[in-house]
């Protein structure tokens, strides 16, 4: 049984809360006395019926103001899988969110009100799941039921999306009308939509292939821990700790490692249940290399033939996420890639994209929270990194103001060079 | 390690997460310290850090925040667990707490420690220097919890601050602190309890033997059965009988429920669990019934 991670993506009242309490609720993932609780509560705010958004809006000022705060993360499984749900809020800091949730999911669920078709927010969102670069998107027309299960309503608002896609860069694009509501095409095919020959939700949850968005090709190992014992036993013992987040390693290969640039052979690959004789994301193990070279954290083993970038000069989307600070050409603050910190100074913000329009607003002062933008940064130590779009892991970069130690900013590596 | 096609497992999935996790708080922090209960979550935690670390022993050292509450089922099987492993145990008493008049013991029937380890455990962090503490914390368990991040910041007054929190993104944690300031590790945030029981199955982890069905004198109070103990005052009308219970949870005496049960393999409690309609901590825990948002309330304080 494998692992799915989505995030979920919607408007104010699209139903998502529905959705989401549906697929626990029928997948038997919700508890009678979480039930109990949310029951009471609802009567107790005055609702007309039981709000299943209490399931995952938990805090305090969530309760008492009806909105939600933050990413929340459920869990679910089926006898072919198990989920793991990112529920990112529609409104309020939504940018925030939604790549905070999606940053790690392998699909993104888009609700659109079946009434209403695509809203401002829907093309938001479509294009943050096209720049994180989630491999699957599931549109969901819901409320199917509001407009009398039709078939044409459903097909304009698939060829709304489908336009508005194609400016985007979106690999697997799924559409499902439903109701979350009635459960219409959630769990089980529906008999009010005979017209559709597509699976239900679940089912395609269920059923899709994954395992191939991963990058199998390029090898990256970078070290994230030297593994010394010293102990009798293990005397000269020296391994190295990491996950594989690009390629396979096997036992015998020949790898180069930066920024050393020095090449050695795998002599094996070990974790507590034994040697294995490949290891691929996302496997954390441990290798140990022939002869004796210096390595420690933040290095990176790959294949002689098929290295990273290195450079200091780094382009990239940066997604501004401080409420307090403003990004603007000059700033100094830190970076975390992959197992490396480092400094970094914002050499130039080229544009900001304009999240209604899609279009670039050249030479922008500053990005603020929220705000999206292409800028050009220079390291104080070189990173060995690929293109986002050919590795999630070491194509991605948070930045951290040194002055409060937050995390201001998610970034996606586009090129290098200044 | 079962592979088909570069696919790992959800177990496989999420064991290397957390053994991630382990060796980033490692390799960043100072000083880092495991929270220890004795409980199944505790034990898969510190079994997943031998995988992460061997062959080498635990870089760092494991605490037991003491109630002086425990069950002495659970306090032996402490000792063995830590033994074996070589590990350096830290034991903090809230016993101690009390008599240093630091805080005070609650009085009547639903007297419980609970509160009171808050102190003991932010007096053991700022004794020790301790800035990263891993805990056993699940985001299944309760709600707030869901909500929480993997790297949970808190400030020097070991407080969590739910509403400015760092946005944690791929698999990137930020560990950066000021001085007396920690971060709280949740390294088996993903994984639900019967995630945890399949993995305790699988690697065969060995667990205190009160989580298997066993005759035992209790009494009946909020609709669970509490083990009679010289931890517990009960009133008249709590009558004690003999029940062939098992425990769920491992908490103090005082506030852990037990639940009927006849499973007395891991394989009949995955089945019980499976089939359970009531979420662990609604059935067993009578610390976090009192309100909707006690826990959030107690991590604000700066609880586990």
């Amino acid at each position: 049984m494998g692992l799915l991670r989505f995030a979920t993506a919607g408007s104010v009242d699209d139903g998502k809360s529905t959705l989401i309490g549906r697929l626990l609720y029928d997948t038997k993932s919700i508890f009678q006395d979480q039930l109990d609780s949310i029951e009471a509560t609802s009567i107790q705010m005055g609702n007309d019926y039981t709000n299943l958004a209490l399931l995952t809006d938990g805090l305090r000022a969530e309760r008492e103001q009806g909105i939600t705060i933050d990413v929340a993360y459920r869990y679910f499984a089926t006898p072919k899988r198990k989920f793991i749900i990112a529920d990112t809020p529609g409104h309020v800091q939504y940018t925030r969110n939604m790549v905070t949730g999606s940053s790690r999911a392998d699909l993104v669920l888009i609700l659109i009100d079946g009434r209403h078709g695509m809203t401002e927010q829907t093309r938001r969102h479509a294009f943050l799941t096209s720049l994180l670069r989630i491999p699957h998107v599931v549109v969901c027309v819901n409320k199917m039921d509001l407009i009398d299960y039709d078939e044409q309503a459903f097909e304009a608002v698939k060829k709304e999306f489908q336009n508005f896609a194609m400016k985007l860069e979106i690999p697997d694009l799924t559409f499902i009308p439903m109701s979350a509501l009635h459960g219409d095409n959630v769990v089980s095919r529906s008999p009010n939509m005979e017209w559709y020959q597509g699976s239900s939700l679940l089912h395609h949850l269920e059923q899709l292939h994954i395992a191939s968005d991963r990058n199998h090709i390029d090898a990256r190992f970078p070290v994230q821990y030297v593994i010394r014992p010293q102990s009798g036993e293990y005397h000269d013992y020296r391994g190295y700790a990491g996950t594989v987040v690009g390629g396979v390693f096997k036992v015998g290969d020949e790898v180069l490692i930066l920024p050393s640039g020095l090449t050695s052979t795998v002599a094996s690959l070990e974790s507590f249940d034994g040697p294995v004789s490949e290891a691929f994301g996302p496997m954390a193990i441990t290798m140990r290399l022939t002869g004796d070279i210096d390595i420690s954290r933040g290095d990176m083993i790959c294949r002689p033939n098929n290295r990273p970038q290195s450079s200091r000069y780094v382009q990239s989307m940066i997604c501004w996420m401080s409420e307090k600070l403003e990004f603007e050409p000059g700033m100094k603050l830190a970076i975390k890639h992959s197992t490396k910190s480092s400094r970094v100074i914002v050499a130039d913000l080229q544009y900001r994209i304009n999240l209604d329009t899609l279009h670039r607003e050249m030479d922008p002062d500053s990005l603020a929270l929220n705000e999206i933008g292409r800028a050009s940064l220079q390291t104080t130590e070189p990173l060995f990194f690929d293109e986002y779009r050919r590795n999630r892991n070491t194509g991605s970069f948070i930045l951290i103001d040194e002055a409060t130690n937050a995390t201001v900013a998610a970034g996606i590596i586009v090129g290098s060079g200044v | 390690m079962s592979i088909t096609a570069y696919e790992l497992s959800h177990l496989d999935t999420l064991e290397a997460e957390s053994i991630h996790i382990f060796r980033e708080v490692a390799a960043e922090f100072e000083q880092p310290c495991l929270m220890f209960s004795g409980g199944k979550d505790s034990l898969v935690m510190l079994h997943l850090a031998s995988k992460a670390f061997w062959p080498a022993r635990l870089p760092f050292p494991i605490i037991h925040i003491d109630t002086g509450h425990n069950f002495p089922e659970v306090l032996e099987f402490r000792d063995q667990v830590i033994e074996k492993l070589g590990a350096r145990l830290l034991v903090a008493s809230v016993q101690q707490s009390i008599d240093d008049g630091k805080v005070v013991e609650e009085t009547g029937p639903r007297a419980s420690r609970n509160r009171l380890q808050i102190t003991t455990l932010l007096d053991a962090i700022e004794e020790h220097r301790f800035d990263a503490l891993f805990g056993g914390a699940r985001r299944d368990e309760e709600k707030a919890r869901s909500k929480e991040r993997v790297y949970s910041f808190r400030d020097n007054f070991g407080q969590w601050n739910p509403k400015n929190q760092r946005p944690e993104l791929w698999n990137l944690y930020n560990g950066r602190i000021n001085q007396d300031e920690h971060i709280r590790v949740f390294p088996i945030s993903n994984w639900t309890e019967i995630d945890v029981w399949q993995y305790i199955r699988r690697e065969k982890i060995d667990i205190p033997n009160i989580y298997f069905a066993h005759n035992r004198q209790v009494f009946s109070r909020d609709g669970m059965w509490l083990a009679d103990s010289e931890y517990v005052t009960r009133t008249e009308d709590e009558k004690v009988l003999t029940r062939k219970i098992r425990y769920r949870t491992i908490g103090d005496m005082s506030c852990t429920g037990a639940v009927d049960s006849d499973a007395e393999t891991i394989e009949q409690i995955i089945e019980e669990v499976s089939a359970t309609r009531i979420t662990e901590r609604g059935e067993t825990r009578a610390d976090d019934i009192t309100s909707e948002t006690s826990m959030e309330d107690r991590k604000k304080e700066g609880y586990f």
